[in-house]
């Protein structure tokens, strides 16, 4: 979707597209890309974001965005279109956050200024004059900056439950009571200073926490759809038109031509063609498909058009039954209980009766009801989680700061706690121990000649096996050679002439068991043999693994052919034809038997079984719904990522359980001396302080974790 | 102590005034792309389009 923004000092309306772009490394390429960009027809500005590796562009409605992917990849760089992302909302969320910690920093610091001139000394009116402004200043930060505490507490109690934000409210809105009082009493001590650090520290931790969560997706995003937005259906009288998916009912007649991908599931009526179902199943290779046979929607039809008679459409759809099928899966996962959460179910019960039990015990020994509530109140203060509070979401931004550079995206916290914990991993074949598309065995069995003349041939098909011909051929810098009437015959190949002679580029005459292309240039043939090949170092990450304590094993929905393969290459046992229900059952039998499953795999087949392990990374080629269902993902063509991440994740935890012991020991030495009385502000601020720049130096040890 | 009379606005002032830029900052996505201002420096203005 494209935002339409009026554009300042020109007639024509101007459309915004947004691009992944992930190979943006250096300023050259932001130059390279913004330059060359700004230099075409039609396109108006274009911004590289660096960090997030995305570039937006501001053109006019002529161009579309495959035409504007296509002069991004002809500058040299692979490029996504991304859709408008949708958890934007959640973004806007830590811009709060940033906003209420600006405001609380503000009010901190003026405060502190009037405080620390109390503390050394002013009396009488100058002290009342003072106190009375940190209260001018106290109240509106308060109110403004404290909103994220206030409303998570409202919301817990409403449903009869007690948070963190809960103790944390009610102290801040406490000690806010109490020093005006103070203040309109003309009293000594006033803490509007501590109930504006207070807040300023949880608001950092919030902010940390919610930063590290937007980066994470914004890099995902969310790339374009795979199922078809509609189809072009056979009416009675012979007559085709257009009908978008949500209005294909069965029994209707669709035309797919070849390239095209199907809006629905049906029965193959008139044709024969290839279908490419990797997406739904797994298999790499395209399946020929006739008369009576099933197709499914998603599937792409490679070679010749074929008339589908519809049998289920929307929601009844294979591709929807998956998507049902993660939901359920993923609702089951978010059960999931952090331990940051875990720690805040025992400590803010345990934190309201101790601040209570202060309070009657000061009663009882006759300190009366104002000094009583004074301590009461320094208890809630000096035991507020600041630390506590930083303990985890320092040590994971950090952590999961270094996995990005790495190239491995986290998508939230309790990604890396569950990560930790895992002790099984399960691989998808085909996309995930494999590289997913087929690549050439040997490019240079081909002459330079050859080459530009099967490069020229291969860009004009959609076929895998082209991609794969053309992928490895524009890596070598081969110029296409120029050819005439170029023509693609379904399930055949490409032919064309080139000067005088006829060329192809397609099946070859005898049949062979790999995929393989031959490459005819008048009487001369070439075979050209493909494979799927397995990712670089993947025996060396699954060995990784193994030191890592983790054991390994492959589940594919591939025919047991290819999966026997890889299984062999790579020493581990298998499973092969497994459909996305099958992969959850493996899950939920590994679960039960006590395992931990980390689940690494790409295809929407994998969703459900990604959604249901305990943990799941996806690779960068992953398709929509591999990413969206993944706690994680990694960019590289290298397994390794995935070892690492275990290990980072495992560091991580470390620090976190350090800062909880940290933490947790400040309590214990600032408890007994605020239940005692013997609390000043100025003790209690320098500790409290003092303790959360502890953790967060603490978790910065992280950031070399990642080499 | 007349002094404090002038020196605290001007202290609050001068304080507002750093909100302010800040949140103008944030609403002008000034914080959106920290890596990518750091590397804009080494591109040649002679390449930058006029």
């Amino acid at each position: 979707m494209n935002a339409v923004t009026p554009l300042p000092g020109a007639s024509a309306q101007s459309l915004v597209s947004r691009f992944a772009v992930p190979a943006i490394r250096c300023a050259g390429c932001i130059s390279k890309i913004e330059n060359g960009l700004n230099a075409e027809p039609g396109i108006i500005s274009s911004r590289v974001n660096f960090s997030t590796k995305q570039v937006a562009v501001t053109h006019l409605p002529e161009l579309d965005d495959d035409q504007l992917r296509r002069k991004i990849e002809a500058l040299g760089f692979e490029a996504q279109i991304l859709a408008d992302n949708p958890l934007a909302e959640e973004k806007g969320s830590t811009a709060r956050l940033i906003r209420a910690l600006a405001v609380a920093g503000f009010g901190m610091m003026n405060i502190m200024l009037l405080s620390v001139s109390v503390w050394s000394g002013a009396t009488g009116v100058t002290r009342d004059l003072f106190h009375w402004l940190s209260a001018l200043i106290a109240i509106p930060v308060i109110a403004y900056a404290g909103r994220p505490f206030f409303a998570s507490a409202a919301m817990a109690l409403r449903y009869g439950r007690t948070n963190m934000d809960v103790p944390i409210s009610i102290g801040i809105l406490l000690a806010t009571g109490l020093s005006i009082y103070e203040t309109a009493t003309g009293g000594a001590h006033a803490y509007f200073d501590g109930a504006v650090m207070l807040l300023f520290f949880l608001l950092a931790g919030r902010v940390l926490d919610g930063m590290m969560r937007d980066r994470a997706r914004e890099g995902i995003g969310a790339l374009l759809k795979q199922a078809a937005p509609g189809a072009m259906i056979l009416a009675e009288d012979g007559k085709t038109r257009w009908v978008a998916s949500a209005d294909l009912l069965p029994d209707m007649r669709m035309q797919v031509a070849a390239g095209e991908s199907l809006a629905a599931d049906g029965i193959i009526q008139s044709g024969t063609s290839h279908f490419d179902c990797s997406l739904l199943t797994g298999e790499s290779e395209p399946q020929p498909k006739g008369t009576g046979d099933r197709v499914l929607a998603g599937t792409l039809n490679l070679s010749s058009p074929v008339t589908v008679r519809i049998t289920a459409a929307g929601e009844d759809t294979t591709i929807s039954d998956i998507a049902r099928l993660m939901d359920e899966a993923g609702q089951r996962r978010s059960f999931y209980v952090r331990v940051a959460d875990r720690a805040a179910r025992y400590y803010a019960p345990a934190v309201h009766s101790l601040a209570l039990l202060a309070f009657a015990f000061w009663m009882l020994a006759g300190a009366g009801w104002h000094q009583s509530l004074l301590i009461a109140v320094a208890v809630l203060i000096i035991t507020c989680p600041c630390a506590l509070g930083l303990a985890v979401p320092a040590a994971q931004v950090v952590a999961s700061g270094a996995l990005l550079r790495k190239g491995v995206m986290v998508k939230d916290g309790s990604a890396l706690e569950r990560l930790a914990e895992a002790d099984h991993v399960l691989f998808d074949k085909t996309g995930t121990l494999t590289l997913g598309h087929p690549v050439p065995v040997d490019i240079d069995v081909l002459s330079l000649t050859q080459k530009q003349v099967a490069l020229a041939l291969a860009q004009a098909s959609r076929h895998p096996v082209s991609k794969g011909i053309r992928t490895a051929l524009l890596a070598l810098d081969i110029e296409p050679a120029v050819l005439d009437q170029i023509e693609e015959v379904p399930g055949e190949g490409m032919t064309a002439t080139w000067g005088g002679v006829t060329v192809k580029l397609g099946k070859p005459e005898k049949s062979e068991d790999h995929l393989s292309s031959q490459l005819t240039i008048g009487t001369d043939t070439v075979l050209l043999q493909l494979r799927d090949e397995i990712r670089p170092d993947a025996v060396a990450a699954i060995a990784r693994l193994q030191t890592l304590g983790l054991s390994a094993s492959i589940i594919s929905g591939d025919n047991i052919r290819s999966v026997s393969a890889v299984s062999r290459a790579l020493g581990l046992t298998a499973q092969a034809g497994a459909s996305p229900q099958d992969k959850v059952e493996a899950i939920a039998r590994l679960a039960a038997s006590g395992r931990k499953v980390l689940m690494v795999g790409d295809g929407l087949n994998d969703g459900p079984a990604l959604a249901a392990a305990h943990v799941s990374i996806a690779p960068g080629t992953a398709s929509d719904v591999g990413q969206q269902a993944a706690d994680a993902v990694f960019t590289s063509a290298s397994l390794m990522p995935v070892a690492l991440s275990i290990r980072v994740a495992r560091r991580t935890m470390q620090i976190v359980h350090q800062n909880f012991a940290l933490a947790i020991g400040y309590n214990i030495c600032a408890v007994p001396l605020a239940l005692t009385g013997m609390v000043t502000p100025l003790i209690a601020a320098i500790a409290m302080s003092l303790s959360s720049l502890i953790v967060v130096g603490n978790a910065l040890r992280l950031n070399g974790s990642a080499r | 102590m007349s002094g404090l009379a002038i020196l605290i606005p001007v202290a609050l002032l001068m304080g507002l005034c750093g909100l302010a830029v800040f949140f103008w900052a944030i609403r002008n996505d000034q914080f959106e792309d920290l890596d990518g201002a750091a590397r804009r420096i080494l591109i040649n203005e002679e390449d930058e389009q006029p």
